[in-house]
């Protein structure tokens, strides 16, 4: 009981602070959403309209179907029109265009006499995920829009029919849709910057300001203390995954296939996950601005192995070992599983024992810490 | 000192801390009678705010033991930290919680009864009853203090420490801070007071004195005085400093420290001090035998312990 009252005790101060801290407070609820409307809407993963630059030695009624194929496939956008190799050379080194289309001379001609007429893709693969989306359309580009007019005295231009039907299912996302994939994964990214960093910079504050001693003087064990100092951002932590979980549904329309229950499980475990350590960051460092540095230090693997933004699978193993310790790895797996896929429970175990074992281990070592603060 | 352990509300021996290489408080030994109001000097840096956390539990000495109310302050802080008060030397209590709210979170941390009731009658007493929703940042030095004060004592404890409470108060504020100690210590409390004020010494009961981590004198102001064995000669010059300077450099004189127009030399040798004060140029001036003061006896205890206070 007397252990009940002391972490209401300190989670009441901490409400009362946060309530009265108004630029915390606005970022706590200020961050996912402009996050989300920043990211959701400005990351695609599938590029189109790529500004293009046409170098064409001919004008043909084949070479007009072809760039018209070309425009339509919505991912070349013709922005200019080149009279020389050298100009659209330039214009690719300076990033102007992405791609350089060139036609020469004698291009119908070769085609109809079926000598295999050759089209110049140039494109900047500097940014390969720029590119390649584009790239690979370009011979169903070129069959499509060659078909309508090989009819008649023509008709020996058109393609053959493959051997082999092949038959591909996009599940999950088939319409490629970038958003499905990032507006869930933005939920784990935005409770990991405001869970770490704002629990570690608050608790830091407490040190750096003499405040924590005099919590230390009075009779409260260190778990009550943390208990009561996790508690409200647990809250905090809860109301961001509302304001983003609304978002998804009426700005992105992303689909919720899974169990809502599941997904709020998942929420409590992450969000307790970074709070064990942003707590034991706040051990640690000695100033609210080294509490910030660690805070990064530890943000930007997460985004960059977890798989938020690249995929997993692509990283070679040794990466994927370090993704792994992440906590924001299993909750991306299991918050896209549960949106997406409508995982249950029985195949997401891994991934929940794997975030229990974090805030055991971070847990315990924030304890220790926090035990030997003053010395 | 033969006292029983009960009778002490502090006993502690050989207490020492070291952070990496550091000795920061080396071997000192405390005996402090209950119902007593002592005061611990020393320098900045002189390990007085060390000892005291040693002592309340927030540090696990190096070495050493003791008691502290009966309790071993090794294994028992938990419930030394429930009889005990600690009043940090920089306000420590919540600038953006209102006065009531600081308030209201240390009864709760201590589980006490009546708490609403507790805490208005503690705002009545302060004074602070009208102001009780203003942040608690808002106050002056001195009221924090008080605030502060009234926050660590609001469980009863049974000793009370408090790290330098009165640095940087106006001379009012620390007359009446003092007033408030003294009453605590009528009703039964214990209290350790840190403190640079000489005059605030003399308030104690007893003293201790810390230097460079290690315990130099205790006892009452009378008796440390005595223990000194110093003995200081008064004399009124106008051009005191040229004279210190040179007194300074003779032998049997510890030292010579002006105080306005007036010099005091000092010596543990009364034999050689009679000889040099005597001699010229010093015997055109009018030496008068002067009680030690405090500081007389602290420079002194300092300089026999080779330490030099212009070091700190």
């Amino acid at each position: 009981m007397q252990y009940l009252i002391r972490t209401w005790a300190i989670l009441v101060k901490e409400l009362i602070q946060m309530r009265r801290d108004r630029m915390t407070f606005a970022m706590m609820i200020g961050i996912p959403i402009i996050q989300l409307v920043l990211f959701g809407y400005a990351i695609n993963t599938d590029p189109k309209s790529l500004p293009t630059a046409i170098y064409a030695e001919e004008n043909t009624e084949f070479t007009r179907a072809m760039l018209k194929g070309f425009e339509n496939s919505g991912y070349y956008q013709f922005t200019q029109q080149v009279q020389s190799y050298q100009q659209a050379e330039a214009m690719l080194s300076r990033g102007e265009v992405s791609f350089v289309i060139y036609i020469p001379k004698g291009f119908t001609r070769q085609l109809v006499k079926q000598q295999m007429p050759q089209v110049l893709i140039e494109a900047d693969a500097s940014d390969p995920s720029a590119s390649s989306n584009a790239i690979s359309r370009v011979k169903d580009i070129i069959a499509q829009s060659i078909a309508p007019l090989s009819v008649g005295a023509l008709s020996y231009l058109k393609q053959k029919p493959q051997a082999i039907d092949v038959v591909i299912h996009n599940k999950y996302n088939p319409e490629n849709i970038t958003q499905f994939n990032i507006v869930p994964g933005l939920l784990g990214v935005i409770l990991t910057m405001t869970g770490v960093m704002i629990t570690s910079m608050a608790m830091t504050r407490e040190s750096e300001k003499g405040n924590l001693e005099n919590i230390l003087a009075m009779p409260a064990k260190p778990f009550e203390v943390m208990l009561g100092k996790i508690l409200p951002y647990v809250l905090v932590g809860l109301v961001q995954t509302v304001v983003i979980l609304l978002a998804a549904k009426y700005l992105f329309a992303v689909p919720f296939q899974g169990s809502f229950n599941l997904l709020v499980l998942a929420v409590l475990v992450f969000i307790i996950a970074n709070l064990c350590l942003g707590f034991t960051f706040s051990t640690i460092a000695k100033t609210q601005m080294q509490a910030m540095q660690m805070t990064f230090f530890f943000f930007l693997p997460s985004i960059l192995l977890s798989g938020f933004m690249f995929p997993f699978r692509g990283m070679p193993v040794w990466a994927q070992y370090i993704g792994e310790v992440l906590p924001l790895t299993h909750f991306l797996r299991i918050v896209r599983g549960i949106m997406l896929k409508g995982a249950p429970f029985a195949q997401l175990t891994h991934e929940f024992f794997a975030m229990l074992l974090f805030i055991l281990v971070v847990g315990c070592l924030a304890i220790l810490r926090y035990r030997r603060t003053l010395d | 000192m033969c006292m029983s352990s009960s009778e002490l509300a502090i006993s502690v021996r050989g207490l020492t801390k070291r952070f990496g290489k550091t000795e920061v408080v080396s071997q000192v030994s405390i005996d402090m009678p209950k119902g007593q109001v002592w005061g611990f000097l020393g320098p900045n840096g002189s390990g007085k705010t060390t000892t005291i956390r040693m002592i309340c539990g927030l540090l696990k000495p190096s070495e050493g033991q003791g008691e502290c109310l009966g309790l071993d302050i090794l294994r028992d802080s938990e419930k030394i930290k429930l009889q005990t008060g600690y009043m940090t030397q920089k306000f420590s209590f919540w600038e953006d919680l209102t006065i009531k709210e600081n308030l209201d979170f240390v009864a709760r941390m201590y589980h006490l009864a009546n708490r609403s009731e507790l805490v208005d009658n503690t705002l009545k007493n302060l004074g602070l009853f009208h102001r009780k929703n203003q942040l608690a940042g808002a106050l002056s030095g001195g009221w924090k203090q008080r605030l502060a004060l009234a926050a660590v004592t609001m469980h009863k404890p049974k000793l009370l420490l408090l790290d330098e409470p009165t640095a940087g108060v106006d001379p009012q504020a620390r007359r009446e801070f003092w007033r408030e100690i003294h009453t605590l210590a009528n009703h039964g409390m214990t209290v350790l007071v840190s403190t640079h004020y000489m005059d605030e010494a003399e308030r104690c009961d007893s003293i201790v004195y810390l230097a460079n981590g290690k315990l130099i004198t205790q006892g009452s102001v009378a008796q440390v005085t005595k223990g000194s064995q110093l003995v200081t000669y008064r004399a009124d010059e106008p051009n005191v400093r040229a004279i210190s300077e040179a007194l300074n450099q003779e032998d049997g004189v510890e030292f010579a420290a002006f105080f306005g127009s007036a010099i005091h030399v000092s010596g543990t040798n009364q034999a050689l001090l009679n000889q040099v004060l005597q001699s010229p140029p010093y015997n055109q001036l009018t030496w008068h035998q002067v009680k030690p003061s405090l500081e007389d006896v602290f420079i002194s205890l300092m300089t026999r312990s080779g330490l030099d206070l212009r070091q700190h």
